[in-house]
C-alpha cells in the first residue's frame, strides 16, 4: 500500500507575497501520502495551514502573490507542473472537494440539477438527459428525497444538511480517485453532522475513493480516519495511525489538543485542559520550535533549534521533548 | 406576478398625490406666475388679475388643487398657457423624440458599461482596469452641459463630422409613422432618413449616456469583483468547468443583480440629463418643453410633466424588480 500511494505530497510551502506586507507561510513543507481508498486526517487549529494545503493541492490558489514549491503528485503525475487547462481536466473528475460553508458553496441563482449535470456533461461527456438522469440518481444515492422533483429547485429551499449532500453529490458525480473535504460539517448541527459524516464514510467505501478529512474536530477524525496528520503553524508536527495517536500522544501539541476535548467520564465541574496562548505567539520554524511559547514542555533548545521530524515505529514526530510514552 | 404588479402599482397612488400637492404647491409659491410671464413688460395689475381669473388661479389653491385631481382623473391636464394647446397632445407629440434619445443613451451605457465593467474587475489592478476607474471618475463628474458643448463644438463645428443640432436635416424627406426618427425611417423604406436620423442621435446620446455609463461600469466592476472571490465560483472551479461556463453561468449572472438595480435608478438621471442635453443639442423633445414651460410659468405643463415623469421613474423600478425576480430565485414576488 505504501509502495504506490495516490497522491504524494512533498515539501509542500506556500507563501502569501503582498506588496507592503510581510509574507505569510501559511504552509512550511507539508509531506503526506494517502492510498487509494485511504482515509487520512489533516487536524489543526484555525489557521494551521489546513485549507491552503487542499487548495493547494486542487490548485484552486490564485495565481499572483502566492508562491508554491515542493510537489504535488497525483499517481505519478506532477500536479503542479499541468498547465491550467490540464488541471482543469482532472478537477472535479480525478480529485474533488466539499468546502465548509453548504450554503454560501452553491450557486443561488441557478437550480441544484443544473449544479450537478453541469460537471457530469463536462467530465463524462453526457448529454442533457443522460446527465439529468444520472443526477437523480447521484441526489438519490446521497440520501435526498423526492431526487427528481429536487433538481428543478434552488439552494435556498433546500436545508443546511440537504445542501451538504447535493455538494457532496456534485463532488461524487465522477467518482474521483481523490476526494478532499475540508471541514464539511462545520456549519451543520450535530444530528445531521453525524449523518453528513456516515454518508461520507460509506460512499468512499463503495467508490474506492480516497478521502483527505480536514477538520479541527478530533471526534470526526476519531470515528472516520486510518491516519492522522496533526498541523501546526504550517507543518506536520505529529502523524500516527489513529489508535496509536489518541492512545499515546507524543507531542505536547497533540497531548494538549486531546486533553483539550470534554469527556463525558470526568467528574463534573473539572477544568478543561486549554493549551494556553493563541497562533499569535508562534515563532518562526526557521530557526526555533514555533509551538514553544505555548508549549508545557519547552526547553532551552526549543527556541534555538528547529526540531526536524523524526520517523520511528511508524510515527512521525517533530519535538524536541516530547511526553514520554509511558505517561497516560 | 399580476397581483404583485397590480399592488405595486396601487401602493404608487398615495405617493402621487402627495408629490402632485408638494409639486402644486411649489409652483404657485414661486415668485411671478403665468401671467406675468405671458404680459412681460405690458403688465398692469389689472390685466394681472384678469389672467389670473381665467387660469383660475384666484381661488384658494386647495380648491385649485380639489378641480386639477377632478381633471385628472378624467384624463384632462388641463391647455398649456403658452400655446393653449392641450398638455397631454403636446407631451405625445414631444415624447417620442425623448423616448428615442434616452433609450439609445441607455442601450450605450448598458451594452458599453457591463462588459468593461467585466473586463476592468477581470484584469484588476492593470493599466485597463486603472484607465477605466480613472475614465469614470471623470465621467461622473463632468457636468452634461459642458460635455455637450465641448462635443458639439470640437466635433460637429470644427470637424464637422456630424451635425451640431436637431433630429433630422433640413431637406430631408421623412415620414413621421411613429415619431422616432430612425424607426420611421426604417418602417417607411426611406432608409436615408434613417441614417440621417442617427447621425444626428450620436452626440446627444453619447452626453447623455456618459454618466449612466461610468456608474454601470463602476458597479458592475465592483460587484464582478465580489461574486469572483465567492465560494461558489470556488466550487465551480473546483469542478473544473470551462472558463467561459465559469464566468458566464457563475460569475456574470450573479454579478448582474446589483447592476439591474442601479439600471433602474439610472433613468432619474437620465431624465434630468435629457432635459440638458436637448437644450444643448436642440433637440426638440420634451426637455425643450420642459424648460420653456419653466420660463413662462406654464403650471399645467409643469405638473403634467413632473407627475409623467414620477411615473416613468416607477414603472421602470417596477420593471427592474421584476427583473431582477427573473435573474434570482430567491427573490419572491408575492
Ligand atoms: N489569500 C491569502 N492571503 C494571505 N494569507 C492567507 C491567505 N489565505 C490564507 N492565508 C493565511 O494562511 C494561513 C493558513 O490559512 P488556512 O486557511 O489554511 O487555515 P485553516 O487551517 O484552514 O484554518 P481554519 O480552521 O480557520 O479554516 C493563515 O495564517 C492565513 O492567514
Ligand atoms: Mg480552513
Amino acid at each position: 500500500m505504501t509502495t504506490h500511494p495516490l497522491l504524494k505530497v512533498r515539501d509542500l510551502r506556500v507563501v502569501f507575497r503582498r506588496r507592503g506586507e510581510p509574507d505569510t507561510v501559511a504552509v512550511d513543507g507539508v509531506s503526506f501520502d494517502v492510498a487509494a481508498g485511504q482515509v487520512i486526517g489533516l487536524v489543526g487549529e484555525s489557521g494551521c495551514g489546513k485549507s491552503v494545503t487542499s487548495m493547494a493541492v486542487m490548485r484552486l490558489l490564485p495565481a499572483r502573490g502566492v508562491e508554491i514549491s515542493g510537489s504535488i503528485e497525483l499517481d505519478g503525475v506532477e500536479l503542479l507542473a499541468l498547465s491550467d487547462s490540464e488541471m482543469r481536466e482532472r478537477r472535479g473528475r480525478d480529485v474533488s472537494m466539499i468546502f465548509q460553508d453548504p450554503l454560501s458553496s452553491l450557486n443561488p441563482v441557478i437550480p441544484i440539477g443544473l449544479q450537478i449535470t453541469e460537471v457530469l456533461r463536462r467530465h463524462r461527456g453526457m448529454g442533457k438527459a443522460q446527465a439529468r438522469a444520472e443526477a437523480v440518481e447521484l441526489l438519490d444515492r446521497v440520501g435526498i428525497p423526492e431526487p427528481r422533483r429536487r433538481l428543478d429547485t434552488y439552494p435556498h429551499q433546500l436545508s443546511g444538511g440537504m445542501r451538504q449532500r447535493a455538494l457532496i453529490a456534485i463532488a461524487l458525480a465522477c467518482r474521483p480517485r481523490l476526494l478532499i473535504a475540508d471541514e464539511p460539517t462545520t456549519a451543520l448541527d450535530v444530528t445531521i453532522q453525524a449523518q453528513i459524516l456516515g454518508l461520507l464514510s460509506d460512499l468512499v467505501r463503495e467508490t474506492g475513493t480516497a478521502l483527505v478529512m480536514i477538520t479541527h474536530d478530533l471526534g470526526i477524525v476519531a470515528g472516520m480516519c486510518e491516519t492522522v496528520n496533526v498541523l501546526y503553524g504550517g507543518r506536520i508536527v505529529e502523524r500516527a495511525q489513529r489508535h496509536r495517536l489518541f492512545g499515546t500522544p507524543r507531542h505536547p501539541y497533540t497531548h494538549g489538543l486531546l486533553r483539550s476535548i470534554p469527556r463525558l467520564d470526568s467528574p463534573p465541574g473539572e477544568k478543561l485542559a486549554a493549551i494556553s496562548g493563541s497562533m499569535a505567539d508562534n515563532l518562526p520554524w526557521a530557526h526555533s520550535c514555533a509551538f514553544a511559547p505555548r508549549c508545557p514542555r519547552v526547553l532551552e533548545t526549543c527556541l534555538d533549534i528547529t526540531p526536524d521530524a523524526e520517523t520511528s515505529g511508524g510515527r512521525l514526530l517533530r519535538c524536541h521533548n516530547p511526553v514520554p510514552a509511558s505517561a497516560e | 406576478m399580476l397581483r404583485f404588479v397590480v399592488r405595486r402599482l396601487l401602493q404608487v397612488i398615495p405617493t402621487l398625490l402627495l408629490l402632485s400637492l408638494l409639486v402644486f404647491w411649489w409652483l404657485r409659491s414661486l415668485p411671478g406666475g403665468p401671467a406675468t410671464a405671458l404680459l412681460g413688460d405690458k403688465a398692469t395689475p389689472e390685466r394681472i388679475a384678469e389672467i389670473n381669473r381665467g387660469l383660475g388661479l384666484d381661488q384658494p389653491i386647495l380648491t385649485q388643487y380639489w378641480l386639477f385631481l377632478g381633471r385628472v382623473v378624467s384624463g384632462d391636464f388641463g391647455t398649456s398657457t403658452i400655446t393653449g394647446e392641450p398638455v397631454l397632445s403636446e407631451i405625445a407629440r414631444f415624447m417620442p423624440a425623448t423616448i428615442e434619445l434616452s433609450v439609445v443613451a441607455l442601450l450605450i451605457a448598458v451594452l458599453l458599461g457591463i462588459p468593461l465593467g467585466y473586463l476592468a474587475a477581470r484584469y484588476r489592478g492593470r493599466p485597463l482596469d486603472v484607465a477605466t476607474v480613472i475614465g469614470t471618475l471623470v465621467g461622473v463628474a463632468v457636468p452634461v452641459f459642458f460635455l455637450g458643448y465641448l462635443l458639439k463644438q470640437y466635433i460637429a463645428v470644427d470637424l464637422r463630422l456630424l451635425p451640431p443640432s436637431g433630429r433630422l436635416s433640413t431637406g430631408i424627406d421623412a415620414t413621421d409613422v411613429t415619431g422616432f426618427a430612425v424607426l420611421d425611417g426604417l418602417l417607411t423604406r426611406e432608409f436615408d432618413a434613417s441614417l440621417d436620423a442617427l447621425r444626428h442621435l450620436v452626440l446627444p446620446a453619447v452626453t447623455l449616456a456618459t454618466i449612466p455609463l461610468a456608474v454601470i461600469v463602476r458597479i458592475t466592476r465592483a460587484s464582478v469583483l465580489d461574486v469572483l472571490g465567492a465560494d461558489f465560483v470556488r466550487t465551480a472551479n473546483a469542478k473544473g468547468l470551462a472558463p467561459i461556463t465559469v464566468r458566464s453561468r457563475h460569475v456574470l449572472r450573479n454579478a448582474l443583480l446589483p447592476v439591474s438595480t442601479t439600471i433602474g435608478l439610472q433613468v432619474g438621471l437620465l431624465l434630468a440629463g435629457a432635459v440638458l442635453t436637448e437644450k444643448v443639442f436642440v433637440w426638440g423633445g420634451i426637455g425643450t418643453m420642459l424648460a420653456d414651460a419653466i420660463t413662462l410659468k406654464d403650471y399645467p405643463r409643469l405638473q403634467a410633466l413632473l407627475l409623467m415623469g414620477a411615473v416613468i421613474y416607477v414603472v421602470v423600478n417596477l420593471l427592474v424588480d421584476i427583473s431582477y425576480a427573473v435573474i434570482d430565485p430567491r427573490v419572491r414576488l408575492s
